[in-house]
């Protein structure tokens, strides 16, 4: 008797040391809930809630299947039985019995999965396309690894605004191998694919930053291959389009900066209305307007962008960016001239 | 002439019937007619199908700890955020050799491995079919996995992901010699699977014992049966698409070069279209397994045995129309998806009569709680997990978050270690004493048990979170605001817990080898053909050929009252090594098959194999003739036409007599 109730004692300190731990896990994980790429607790636009409210369907579904068929198991195995016969310790029993539970349970399992379907198909039909036509479309471009965005007559990189409460469409494209265009909280995931325009779209309903990110393994630097997705009032959208249509307003003479950015830079980087016009990488025309820096990994401030100059290759191994040398003098004048980027 | 007409050729006699008792003459002279010779010889030139299974088991086991170690590897490096332990290559590598290690050389092969040593036994025949392409089978797998390997050690392994899309494949983005070695590696372990599956099939169909009609084959063998078709149909488009792939980095070929007119979305679908199916032929004969073994432990048949063997073959049918749900996200209209999204979820209804079947079987049965028992039980718990989150999954617009999140890794380890890992170390604690004699030990047996089942969960289930909370897949690192510390932290631990019982069960493996318990011919008290005969089992597997009247032999006794099937005394096969081949549908005697002796040519044709790709792949075009030359070779000694081999003689040897018409 002791030990059995030892063991009782045991078995509830354990599970309460388990309650314990999972309570302190959810919690935790809830004073996270501010995970940038959740999808399944928030969705802020029309592409994005049905299928939110689709998984929490299917999730309630496989969460009851499981405990349902768990129980069964678990009662299968330990449900009392008649004690047996001693002649019988070597008996087995013939085939028959239990075919109810097969015509039953798959019976019902293909019930709920017919509904499950049609939900399915129904959201499926809500999420393909927008129900009005959208006015406003933004090609993307994915590069090993960062994303380049255009407007008509505006280039930008790995920052896309857009209006609230519109529709907007997103024209996929790829430089080089297979990416995907994925904003959780606005839309699911549309590859990128060399070769093909895919066209995915995307709406906020409330203004705010929305983080996206390449899901599509892309090689060495697919880790650090994110952008921002920034809704704003209609307004404050076209008074930003209106700012990046500007070209980068020329000194007369060109700075130490200028120069070194135009002899070390431009090979790669373009900035509009300047003779820096490389095309294969980031348009930096506007570059302190962007919140980030080297496709959402380091936030975008003067030291960062200096640290990113310097050490790209220690921040981002293997990506396309390098890392280059620069002296005391060098750095101040660089950092200068990146400053006229607004 | 007249000799001829009145003593019908050794192939057409009428076979005697009777008994050979062990240690008799008789015996002895099937035991020297089909015993390898001990010593290098004979271990390089054995067609025995249970040697050449146990060595697929062994080394699937092997590739399955080299896989583990890269995943614990990469679990260190995703323990914490903004890690450096690996570079961005180093973790491609190790993913990419991990998902390829785990699912080409480990979760096939080792099941072929059960399927080789007990397919034979449970059907009461001799021996496979085609004996020698078993051994070719065996041997082009072992140089296949060690041509996967062999650019590992110089840090250019496979880089791409086991799904290796191009164009990231291709010359312009990945110009070492990586993915070559995949390419032409699977090519060449296309051939493996190839030559294995047409042995099965045919063994299916010709080799099963007298009686056994198509309705008293185990599940194992369905299971099995399934997935070497599906693979017959599959593996074609893999071994297309990675040759394509070669020539396209390497001869100048243009097909997925989208600069040159070449299609980048053609890779996805040939490589799908294999893949898919591919996924339920690594599970079919694990719930084989399942099906056959699990009912020993509650006393009673499977119940259900017509539908559940029904679904096996369903599930691979319409495992060939679902692949595009890997392919959601590619751009494919709505439409379409939507169909392939519906055909991905009807192909949970074949699964879940299974898992009825399975439940009914223990409900209605007398569970008796031995080590095997308690795998087979958390694989059904690990199967509804992993079945469900595949539901989730085939769900068009929910997919396209899901897909390429740690959502789908989450599942995928589900399937492949629920449904496959399970069953197998299930399956090595049942048939381990049929194996080797002896059994593995009960208490360390549980022991690890509850170990691997706990890491596996603690590992396993938070990935789901972190795929609903948004992380991908095939990341080296991630940013510390991301929120998936914990989650990554939890799975680390888990993965080491996991690792810890797979250590205890090889240690319980090791330990019983020498020192187990001795098992006797049915320690289980199971009901199939192969604890009819001694454990290990004779060369010649049986004295005679057993004749089957029902589906569990051994049981018949006690569930029928009496006793129809004979194992005793049956057809007498003694001249040289001789097989019965029995009729496709009934089982009925048909023909004295003439089966080959050890040969050294399956393992000349796979070196020469070996060395006909290595050469492919150093472009060392004399290396790749000769290699060619070999195979020739090999080929030709392989199929020189001998006398006692000849399956339509019609010169009978003087000295045969052996015939009452």
């Amino acid at each position: 008797m002791p030990a059995t109730h030892k063991a009782i004692h045991c078995a509830s300190r354990s599970t309460r040391a388990m309650i314990a731990f999972l309570a302190a896990f959810v919690c935790h994980a809830s004073a996270r809930a501010d995970a940038p790429l959740n999808y399944f607790l928030h969705a802020d636009g029309p592409a994005a809630t049905p299928t939110m409210r689709l998984g929490w369907a299917l999730a309630a579904l496989a969460v009851a299947v499981a405990l349902i068929v768990s129980v069964l198991l678990v009662g299968a195995i330990i449900r009392k039985r008649p004690p047996p016969t001693k002649r019988d310790a070597s008996h087995v029993q013939g085939e028959g019995g239990g075919m109810r539970w097969v015509w039953i349970g798959t019976g019902i399992s293909s019930v709920a999965l017919f509904v499950a379907l049609a939900y399915v198909l129904v959201t499926l039909e809500s999420v393909a396309s927008p129900r009005k036509e959208p006015a406003l479309t933004i090609a993307v471009t994915a590069y090993d690894w960062w994303w380049k965005i255009d407007y008509a007559g505006v280039t930008t990189a790995n920052e896309i605004h857009i209006p609230v409460g519109e529709p907007v469409k997103i024209e996929l494209r790829s430089a080089d191998v297979i990416h995907a265009f994925w904003v959780p909280r606005l839309a699911g995931k549309t590859q990128t694919i060399p070769g093909v325009v895919n066209e995915q779209w995307i709406q906020a309903d409330r203004a705010g930053v929305y983080r996206g990110q390449c899901s599509q393994f892309c090689g060495a630097q697919h880790a650090h291959m994110a952008f921002e997705v920034i809704a704003e009032p209609r307004a404050q959208f076209d008074a930003w389009y209106a700012a990046q249509a500007r070209p980068h307003a020329a000194d007369a003479t060109a700075s130490a900066g200028q120069r070194l950015f135009l002899d070390r830079c431009a090979g790669c980087h373009a900035v509009r209305g300047s003779d820096a016009n490389g095309t294969q990488a980031p348009d930096l025309t506007h570059l302190n307007s962007r919140r980030l820096i080297a496709a959402g990994t380091l936030p975008n401030t003067e030291s960062n962008q200096l640290d990113w100059i310097r050490h790209a290759q220690r921040i981002k191994p293997d990506s396309l960016m390098p890392s280059i040398a620069l002296t005391a003098a060098e750095a101040a004048a660089l950092s200068a001239y990146l400053r006229t980027l607004q | 002439m007249t000799e001829h007409a009145t003593s019908p050729p050794p192939l057409q006699r009428t076979l005697a019937i009777g008994r050979i008792e062990p240690g008799s003459a008789e015996e002895r002279k099937l035991r020297e007619t089909w015993e390898t010779p001990p010593g290098w010889r004979g271990w390089l030139s054995t067609v025995d199908h249970k040697s050449i299974g146990l060595r697929y088991l062994l080394t699937a086991f092997a590739f399955l700890i080299a896989g583990g170690i890269e995943a614990l590897i990469m679990r260190v490096q995703l323990a914490r955020p903004d890690s450096t332990l690996l570079t961005p290559e180093q973790y491609n590598q190790l993913f990419t050799m991990h998902g390829v290690t785990m699912i080409f050389l480990y979760a096939l092969p080792v099941l072929s491995g059960f399927s080789n040593y007990l397919w034979p036994l449970i059907l009461g025949a001799r021996d496979m079919a085609f004996p020698r392409l078993n051994a070719l089978s065996y041997w082009i797998f072992l140089f296949a996995g060690l041509f996967l390997y062999a650019s590992f050690p110089f840090g250019e392994a496979p880089n791409a992901g086991w799904f290796n899309y191009a164009p990231l494949a291709g010359l312009t983005y990945n110009t070492g010699p990586n993915i070559d070695v995949y390419a032409l590696g699977m090519v060449l372990l296309g051939i493996s699977t190839t030559v294995g599956s047409m042995n099965f099939v045919v063994t299916f169909l010709r080799m099963r014992a007298p009686g056994m009609s198509l309705d008293r084959v185990p599940v194992l063998v369905w299971g099995t049966l399934t997935a070497s078709g599906g693979n017959l149909l599959a593996v074609p488009s893999v071994s297309l698409a990675f040759f394509l792939l070669w020539l396209d980095r390497r001869i100048g070929t243009h097909f997925f070069d989208v600069v040159n007119g070449g299609r980048a979305l053609l890779w996805q679908h040939l490589f799908w279209i294999f893949a898919h199916p591919w996924v339920y032929a690594v599970v079919l004969p694990a719930m084989g397994i399942v099906s056959d073994a699990l009912p020993v432990f509650c006393r009673r048949p499977l119940v259900g045995y017509l539908p559940v063997a029904l679904s096996t073959v369903a599930t691979m049918v319409i495992g060939f129309v679902v692949w595009i749900h890997h392919m959601f996200a590619t751009g494919i209209p709505a439409l379409a998806l939507s169909f392939f999204g519906a055909a991905s979820m009807v192909i949970a209804i074949p699964s879940a009569v299974a898992t009825f079947a399975w439940i009914a079987t223990i409900w209605t049965g007398r569970p008796v709680f031995r080590v095997p028992f308690l795998y087979f039980a958390g694989f059904v718990f690990l199967f509804v997990i992993g079945g469900l989150s595949g539901v989730l999954t085939a769900a068009v617009p929910f997919d396209w978050q899901l897909t390429d999140t740690y959502f789908v890794v989450a599942h995928l380890h589900y399937v492949l270690l629920g449904i496959n890992v399970f069953p197998v170390i299930g399956g090595i604690y049942f048939w381990f004493p049929k194996f080797t004699g002896r059994m593995m030990s009960e208490r360390i047996g549980r022991i690890g048990f509850w170990i691997l089942f706990t890491g596996f969960n603690i590992a396993f289930f938070p990935m789901h979170i972190a795929g609903l909370l948004g992380m991908p897949r095939r990341i080296y690192t991630y940013a510390p605001d991301m929120g998936w510390n914990t989650v990554n932290m939890i799975t680390s631990i888990g993965a080491f817990l996991f690792a810890f019982g797979v250590l205890i069960f090889m240690w319980d493996f090791v330990y019983s080898l020498r020192r187990g318990p001795v098992a006797g011919d049915n320690p289980w008290d199971a009901p199939t053909l192969e604890w009819a005969t001694s454990s290990p089992p004779p060369p010649y597997n049986f004295a005679i050929a057993p004749r089957i009247a029902s589906r569990h032999p051994l049981w018949e006794e006690r569930i029928s009252g009496k006793m129809r099937s004979r194992l005793d005394e049956g057809y007498i096969l003694d001249k040289g090594r001789e097989a019965l081949g029995t009729t496709a549908l009934d089982g009925d005697p048909d023909v004295i098959l003439k089966m080959p002796e050890d040969s050294y040519a399956p393992f000349w044709l796979g070196v020469a194999s070996l060395v006909f790709f290595s050469g492919l792949a150093l472009t060392a075009w004399w290396l790749a003739a000769l290699g060619l030359i070999g195979c020739g070779a090999a080929i030709v000694v392989w199929l020189w036409p001998r006398r006692e081999l000849g399956q339509r003689d019609d010169t009978p040897e003087p000295h045969e007599t052996g015939a009452t018409p």
